[in-house]
């Protein structure tokens, strides 16, 4: 672990306001960032984390404010001025193209980038100062999304910047891969480079970050040493609010509710993973937790469970009633719900009113239909309660989906489904982008329709999040489950060995 | 400096301001151009919009006019408002037009001179599947083998153009015609007749079968389980697969519906006002219908307006090319423009203009 940096300042942020109609993102945010230093911004979806880093890589002007860079004025008008100063960033979305190779991406993002061959043993020579194994040779379709993060951090690391901006760089990672990562940072910072790692994961920033700043809705509430706090106080401190954790009382296993067996079933999306010969049993009152970075499958496989993709009957068993080949609103009726990950445009019509919305998967086991008509009043009548019990914040169920906040739209799909008596429930990402108090009153209402006697399915990305929910965990590694191992006695390393281990580690040294 | 700014929601006022908004902008700009040809805008766009309905000289002859010209417009709209709702683009309804009429003046000749009051509905049935059975190529071939509806319906009209004049060389070729193209006057045979229901009106059973479908599809569009369908089809394709919505289904049910309203569109037209198959039996009134349903927001209520609306146009534009010798393209020149303004103005329902500086760069 390095120190806390050099002690000269880097970056001075003083004042930094902006506001977008309807929104104030940034009010009055000031902190500093030292030589050296890992700082962490740390904040809810919402409290302005992106907003602030977009004004440093000038992608975003501050309305009011000034910012100090190495002594001098700093205002970006665009991120090529913010690279020329020495800023890099690594967004949580990749802009990559999988189609071309490692080094052609990286030239693609420099402003004068040397020959091939050139580049390509800098590139070579980078990765294997950092510790980042990857041949500038291969095609970036083919690399994992770790690998790919790879890139992009080489593509900075190129530019020399005194400021490495990290947005969100875990979500795609195994334990392995975060570690080789963390490994970097630290490097970096020895050698003097500043980085702003910007995560809600608290753990990681405790195992990474020398300061932290904590934002909440677009205002500093609060610095810290992150090594000197526990998780739950930085939690506390990043919502404002005492955090419970779930509770969930030990009881007796039903009847298996939902078998799947032998699924093996082609993607319907574009670059997608199919799914190879998965097989699981969940029973009645259980939490089968499946874990896994991030398109190794988790798609494919809530379309494959809530029936829009449909395989052979036998593949699927509701109650053990064959359903593979049947299709959402058939499955619905024998009892299993389903919430995707996407909450605009596949759990919910983004211009649509909540009403609607919950007419949307509600119809069939809410009985909103009758004879081919809609009963308004009886929608309408489930969208208030979705909304009363799952305390969703709206100003009425007339308003469209897309009105709601992430967090609030979440509640209100998961609610959706919940709220139908289910005998199965398959939950994608239940509490992505959703504070820390909904992402706890999301966890409590799945646990208790599991206590219920309800065998649920929880698909997420957040280790932390099924270790509390799930009573057997297993991870889907392209297109592959493995075998179902109880929760308790796993430890870090057998999960990240679940996940695949480092992705493509052994490739890419093999590559040298 | 002049912003647009993108709304939370779309503007409820603005989404039914925009018509009447394009109407006005249509006149002004259309103002303008019947100056440049020389002519008095005041009275060229009065003899469009009013004359038709309230001249002593014309009225008479043209007021009814108008339910014979929408009823046919509103027919087709509303079957393909329905698919265009849901993002199935039926650009072919000319064809299923022409096909209709021609299935259906086909039944009633093949059964001359049977003279029965069962004739008449049996040739509607035959239209309405004319219609449904050309809509069914672009959706089979959609559905099966992923083509796309767009081309396929729109090539498809040549190919019904072309079987229309076949037949009113050919097959349906009046044989008391002494060769002249065309078929029998079916207007003239009461069997098989479209007649003029309420003398002086325009109503045929026509204009009567539009006004049930624009209640039909209202209620079906508020009410009923497929309008909803239909919709989240449209916005979400995704969310409407989740929904236990069938793509291939919806495909099939929207191109056929749309083209059995068409081929019905077209049997009335062949067995009423028009009277006989001939080469030039189709009029446009297959594409036309697209602008009505745009014009109309897609919604049956706006169609009906809207269809009234650019029959007048059609009336107007007739009358007016007639009295002030106007050239018949600028009449289709200031038609075009409605539909410009339209799509044009339609801007404001989803952004806000702001006037003042700039102030943000992302």
């Amino acid at each position: 672990m390095t120190g806390t940096g050099t002690g000269t300042e880097l970056l001075a942020i003083s004042g930094v306001t902006k506001a977008y109609p309807g929104v104030v993102a940034n009010s009055d945010v000031s902190f500093s960032i030292s030589e050296g230093e890992v700082h962490a911004l740390l904040g809810e979806n919402g409290a302005g984390k992106s907003t602030l880093v977009k004004m440093i890589y000038g992608l975003v002007k501050p309305d009011a404010g000034s910012m100090r860079f190495r002594g001098a004025d700093y205002a970006p008008a665009e991120p090529r001025a913010a690279r020329a100063a020495g800023v890099a960033m690594v967004f949580q979305h990749f802009s990559l193209f999988e189609a071309l190779n490692v080094a052609e991406n990286v030239a693609l993002g420099m402003e004068n980038p040397p020959p091939m061959r050139e580049l390509a043993s800098r590139i070579k020579a980078v990765s294997e100062e950092y510790g980042l194994p990857l041949d500038p040779g291969r095609m970036v379709g083919d690399l994992s999304a770790g690998e790919r993060q790879r890139v992009e951090i080489i593509r900075c690391l190129l530019q020399d910047p005194k400021l490495l901006i990290m947005d969100e760089p875990t979500s795609v990672l195994t334990p392995q891969e975060v570690e080789i990562l963390f490994k970097t940072l630290r490097q970096l910072s020895s050698e003097g480079t500043a980085i702003l790692y910007i995560s809600h994961k608290l753990e990681e920033i405790r195992a990474l970050c020398d300061e932290a700043t904590i934002l909440r809705r677009g205002k500093v509430v609060a610095t810290c040493t992150p090594r000197e706090r526990s998780a739950r106080e930085m939690a506390e401190l990043m919502v404002g609010a005492t955090l419970t954790p779930p509770a969930r009382a030990a009881q007796e296993k039903g009847a298996v509710a939902l078998e799947v067996a032998g699924l093996s079933v082609a993607s319907p999306i574009p670059f997608g993973t199919s799914l190879k010969d998965v097989s699981f049993a969940v029973r009645k009152g259980e939490v089968l937790g499946i874990a896994g970075v991030a398109g190794n499958g988790q798609d494919e496989l809530l379309l494959a469970l809530s029936g829009e993709l449909r395989c052979s009957a036998g593949a699927v068993r509701i109650d053990g009633v064959p359903m593979g080949d049947q299709g959402p609103n058939a499955r619905r009726a024998a009892g299993l719900v389903a919430a995707p990950e996407e909450r605009l445009g596949h759990a919910a019509a983004p211009d649509m009113s909540l009403v609607e919305n919950a007419l949307l998967s509600g119809a069939v086991r809410k009985g909103l239909v009758k004879g081919g008509f809609i009963d308004w009043a009886a929608a309408g009548e489930f969208a208030a309660g979705i909304v009363r019990d799952f305390d969703v914040r709206t100003p009425g169920t007339h308003v469209a989906a897309r009105a709601l906040s992430g967090g609030n739209l979440q509640k209100f799909v998961v609610g959706r489904e919940l709220s139908q008596a289910p005998s199965v429930i398959v939950i994608n990402q239940p509490t992505w982008g959703v504070d820390a108090a909904a992402a706890a009153a999301i966890r409590q209402a799945i646990l208790d329709r599991a206590a219920g006697g309800a065998a649920v399915v929880v698909i997420s990305q957040d280790l932390d999040e099924l270790l509390e929910i799930a009573d057997r965990f297993a991870a889907l590694n392209e297109g592959r489950l493995t075998a179902p191992r109880p929760v308790e006695g796993l430890t870090i390393d057998e999960i990240g060995l679940m996940m695949g281990g480092a992705h493509g580690m052994e490739v890419a040294h093999h590559g040298h | 400096m002049v912003r647009l700014e993108k709304r939370p929601s779309p503007s409820a006022f603005w989404q039914w301001a925009t018509p009447v908004l394009a109407v006005v902008l249509t006149m002004i700009a259309g103002g303008i151009m019947f100056a440049l040809l020389g002519k008095n805008p005041v009275e060229a766009i009065r003899t469009i919009f009013w004359d038709p309905l309230f001249n002593e000289q014309f009225a008479a002859y043209s007021r009814p006019q108008l339910l014979v010209k929408a009823g046919p417009l509103i027919l087709i709209a509303v079957g393909l408002s329905l698919g265009f709702r849901a993002g199935i683009w039926n650009i072919g309804a000319e064809g299923q037009y022409i096909m209709g009429a021609i299935f259906g003046a086909g039944v009633g000749l093949a059964l001359y001179p049977v003279e029965t009051r069962w004739v008449f509905p049996l040739m509607v049935v035959a239209g309405v599947f004319g219609g449904w059975l050309w809509a069914m190529i672009p959706a089979i071939l959609k559905t099966r083998f992923n083509t796309n509806e767009i081309l396929v319906s729109l090539l498809l009209v040549y190919v019904a153009q072309n079987i229309l004049a076949s037949m009113s060389l050919g097959l349906l070729r009046n044989p008391e015609g002494g060769g002249f193209p065309g078929s029998r006057n079916l207007g003239q045979i009461p069997a098989m007749a479209n007649p003029e229901l309420i003398p002086g009106t325009g109503m045929h059973w026509g204009v009567i079968a539009a006004f049930v479908v624009v209640i039909a599809a209202y209620v079906m569009l508020q009410r009923h389980i497929l309008g909803f369908h239909i919709k989240l089809s449209g916005q979400a394709p995704r969310a409407a697969r989740f929904a236990g919505v069938s793509p291939q289904r919806l495909v099939v049910l929207c191109m056929g519906i749309s083209g059995a309203l068409a081929g019905a569109a077209g049997l009335f037209e062949v067995a009423g006002p028009s009277g006989q198959i001939s080469i030039d039996f189709n009029v446009g009134y297959g594409f036309t219908a697209i602008i009505v349903a745009f014009l109309g927001r897609l919604n049956p209520i706006g169609i009906l307006l809207a269809g009234l609306l650019m029959a007048l146009t059609y009336i107007g534009g007739e009358l007016a090319s007639f009295m002030l010798s106007l050239p018949s393209a600028a009449i289709q020149a200031f038609q075009g423009m409605l539909l410009f303004f339209l799509l044009a103005v339609d801007l404001l329902t989803n952004y806000r203009v702001r006037f003042g500086a700039k102030r943000e760069v992302a």
